[in-house]
């Protein structure tokens, strides 16, 4: 079967790690081989947590820079800044909702600004579908479904080998059972997001 | 029920690398368990305490890595199944017992898993800890995926009880850290009790003995040599005259490079999974059939200087190469797309390699960096120091925890960090050949784990300087593990001891010794000045729960302050503290209500009194 690699990156505490997992037992449901590796060391100190989720049969579990097949940025500065993880036939996925950098705080440097990075991501990837997922994980109930919201648009675009209904079958199963409605919701929200970018 | 403790062979699971060893030692029947917990191989641990709630299994977080290393051998060798879980660093704490252990060797199987952290994703240094193997003379397995560490394990023990050796378990972050399907295999019950029978002409390591039993460990070494040459983990793949010899991950890279180059009828592999010591025999009849090898190994060139000799011992003289400039480094750890790179170049196979996109005109992100959390105690102590020492010439030695983090400015708090309990230590030599201040800290578990013969050799040899003891009542930085300080009551768990830093410092001889509740910012500080204007040793211990940890526990109000109108912008709070709860807004401070977790310490710094309690609702 073909490989496809997908890499998430979020900043700690943003609930990616429930992503990948989601995503892993998914694939399991529709017996579709899946590696995936995870750096999580100081997730919950704010640093950067990058999940690589690879597809198929190879062996490996990590992903070299530029050879990511679909990306998930849940954060936008973080998106640009793993750029090159990506390549001209990338799908990216990003949440357009900014967390600020405590660097800018303490005055070291400036954030990114988002429209232009939103044109340098289209211009160097294939696809991008930007969109605020915070938004829509507060309108499914809880802004922690971002995670949720951003699986819903990766699913649609129809790059990973993994079904919807696989999806909402693992949400149902093993997220929180007190999460699985706003869960499901914010997979539904974000699949139609994915759908309106064309 | 634990789901690592399900009896359904056959069943397909999601696990971790570091669930998978877990699981796999659980199949073999370990029914003994000792760690101090360590990035990459946390997880393990954690899930031997779960499981040991609920089971007969027996698990305990020692206080260091020799300790725990103790603890399984005395077990191992009343009979009973034993693991030992510790990062590589660890190895290094534990060695002295290691090295005189594989002298006497074992009864019950033991296990030793020793996790790498090749690019140091979360460790203070790179070391490989293979050598560990030459040195000791043990056995050294290393698996190369998820699946196969589940695999290993039984194995290794097996194969500890064959050789009546302790077995060095070698895994790196990209196993520990990587996730797959594994299919769980059945349980091998338990056996908790043993029994220990004197032998001390064996067991005794006095010099007459040690002679003897060293005669036997390299019998043993022989023994193992034989076992490594049959061993389905050391492996030959494809069929060509182009070599490669690797293992661990590398292996997977290989393999994923050999089918995207499209090169198996050119290519044959040979991977070591059973690496120590190395099948000479395999490895000689590998290299005759071929004319050129390429070894692929992260970290040093220990497959690669023995693959080298074993060559010159056949007579055999074509090129062989691993680490060098134009190949490998021995830094870091390796991907696929820089193996199957390095594997066309050598071997001369057309490729194209992945084009990177040209990021010239992306601007510059700024960092972002670890932070220690809002709220966290540690800020505030460090504040209240850097406070104080503000006209003083000082050196701040410091330790491996979170509290590592307050390196970054604008607390700028570690001024030299090399191992566990090493503040302490080093602030002896320090305040003994400079006239600055000296001002060291370290956490809870750390004075616990190695900083406390530190502070006895302080006492003993009169030497001048404050230690700070940062104790949040937890393990915090590698996921919150207890230690001999903690309450477990309020894990719920009884049957535990407890141990007073406060009384062990005493005990220690120290003379000027300051309790202080760090959130009370004027109070620490005044108490602080008396301890740094103290000519000798003197202690702080700085009492706070870790505040992600009493969130965890649900022990934490939730309380969140805002920034009033008062604010005149001196932006201290921001400058001095760096609280990510803070951010800027319109040019203005302002505090994220979700990440405030009330600590008060910048309401009680601001100079304008402007931040104050936030009046929900
Ligand atoms: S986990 Fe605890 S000790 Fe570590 S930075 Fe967070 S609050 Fe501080």
């Amino acid at each position: 079967m073909d490989t496809t690699r997908l890499i998430i990156v979020a900043v700690g505490g943003q609930g990616n790690l429930l992503s990948s997992k989601v995503l892993g037992e998914a694939a399991l449901l529709s017996n579709t081989p899946v590696r995936m590796s995870e750096i999580h060391g100081m997730a919950q100190r704010g640093g950067v947590v990058e999940s690589a989720i690879v597809f198929g049969d190879a062996k490996s579990t990590i992903i070299s820079d530029g050879k990511a097949d679909v990306f998930v940025g849940f954060e936008p500065s973080e998106t640009l800044r793993a750029l090159n993880r990506c390549n001209s036939d990338t799908v990216v996925i990003s949440n357009l909702a900014p967390l600020p950098l405590f660097t800018v705080a303490i005055g070291k440097g400036v954030y990114p600004d988002i429209e232009a990075a939103r044109e340098l991501i289209r211009k160097k990837t294939a696809r991008l579908i930007a969109f605020d997922g915070i938004a829509l994980a507060k309108e499914a109930g809880n802004p922690m479904s971002l995670n949720m919201v951003l699986l819903g648009a990766l699913i649609q675009t129809g790059k990973i080998p993994v079904t919807a209904e696989n999806v909402k079958e693992t949400i149902r199963t093993k997220t929180k059972k007190a999460f699985v409605d706003i869960n499901l919701k914010a997979f539904d929200l974000g699949f139609a997001a994915a759908k309106k970018c064309g | 029920m634990h789901k690592l403790l399900t009896e359904n062979p056959g069943e397909k699971m999601l696990l971790l690398g570091n669930e998978a060893i877990a699981r796999g030692a659980i199949e073999a029947g370990v029914a003994f368990t000792s760690t101090y917990p360590g990035t990459p191989s946390s997880e393990i641990s954690l899930n031997f305490f779960q499981m040991s709630q609920e089971s007969d299994l027996y698990f305990e977080y020692s206080t260091n890595e020799k300790v725990a290393l103790e603890v399984a051998a005395a077990s191992a060798n009343c009979g009973v199944r034993s693991m030992c879980i510790m990062k590589h660093v660890g190895l290094n704490v534990a060695s002295d017992a290691l090295m005189t252990l594989a002298y006497i060797g074992v009864k019950g199987g033991m296990v030793i898993l020793t996790a790498d952290d090749p690019f140091l994703f979360s460790s203070q240094n790179e070391q490989d800890n293979r050598y560990y193997g030459k040195l000791s003379g043990l056995p050294v397995i290393e698996p190369s995926s998820v699946e196969e560490a589940k695999e290993m394990v039984p194995y290794a023990f097996d194969l500890s009880e064959k050789l009546q050796e302790p077995v060095l378990f070698r895994t790196t972050t990209r196993i520990n850290h990587s996730t797959a399907f594994v299919k769980l295999g059945s349980i091998k019950p338990r056996v908790t009790k043993g029994s220990f029978k004197k032998d001390p002409l064996n067991y005794v390591t006095v010099p007459a003995v040690s002679r003897k039993l060293h005669v036997k460990l390299l019998k043993n070494i022989e023994t193992a040599k034989g076992i490594s040459e049959q061993s389905e983990y050391n492996f030959i793949e494809g069929n060509g005259n182009l070599g490669i010899i690797c293992n661990g991950v590398s292996y997977s890279y290989v393999s994923d490079a050999v089918e995207g180059l499209n090169i198996k009828d050119k290519i044959k592999i040979l991977r070591i999974g059973f690496s120590n010591p190395m099948p000479e025999t395999r490895i000689k009849n590998f290299l005759k059939e071929c004319e050129k090898v390429l070894v692929v190994e992260e970290g040093e060139p220990v497959m690669e200087e023995a693959v080298k000799a074993f060559a010159q011992e056949a007579g055999l003289c074509f090129e062989i190469k691993g680490k060098s400039e134009a190949l490998f480094p021995r830094l870091y750890e390796f991907n696929p797309e820089q193996v199957q790179n390095n594997i066309a170049k050598y071997f001369g196979i057309p490729h194209t390699p992945a084009q990177v996109p040209d990021l010239s005109d992306v601007p510059e992100i700024p960092q972002r960096p670890p932070n220690l959390c809002a709220g966290c105690s540690h800020r505030a102590t460090y504040y209240e120091i850097k406070k104080v020492a503000e006209k003083m010439d000082t050196i701040y030695p410091s330790d491996i925890g979170c509290y590592t983090l307050g390196m970054l400015p604008p607390l700028s708090m570690a001024d030299f960090v090399i191992c566990m309990g090493g503040s302490v230590g080093t602030s002896c030599g320090f305040s003994q050949v400079t006239d600055q201040k000296v001002i060291s800290f370290i956490g809870d578990s750390t004075f616990f784990h190695s900083g406390i013969s530190g502070l006895i050799n302080a006492v003993f040899n009169n030497h001048n300087f404050t230690l700070v003891i940062l104790d949040n009542g937890i393990t915090a930085m590698t996921g919150h593990q207890p230690n001999p300080g903690v309450d477990m009551g309020n894990l719920k768990l009884e049957g535990y001891g407890r141990v007073s830093i406060e009384n062990i410092v005493r005990a220690t001889g120290v003379k000027h010794i300051t309790m202080i509740k760090p959130y009370k910012v004027k109070k620490s500080i005044e108490a602080i000045k008396e301890a740094l204007s103290y000519k000798g040793v003197s202690v702080i211990i700085s009492e706070e729960m870790c505040t992600l940890y009493a969130k965890n526990l649900r022990l934490l109000k939730p309380r969140s302050f805002v920034i009033t109108d008062k604010c005149k912008d001196h932006k201290n709070c921001v400058n001095e503290l760096a609280c990510p709860a803070f951010y800027i807004e319109e040019k203005r401070v302002k505090i994220d209500e979700d990440m405030c977790v009330g600590c008060a310490v910048c309401a009680q710094i601001c100079p304008e009194n402007a931040i104050m309690p936030l009046k929900k609702g």
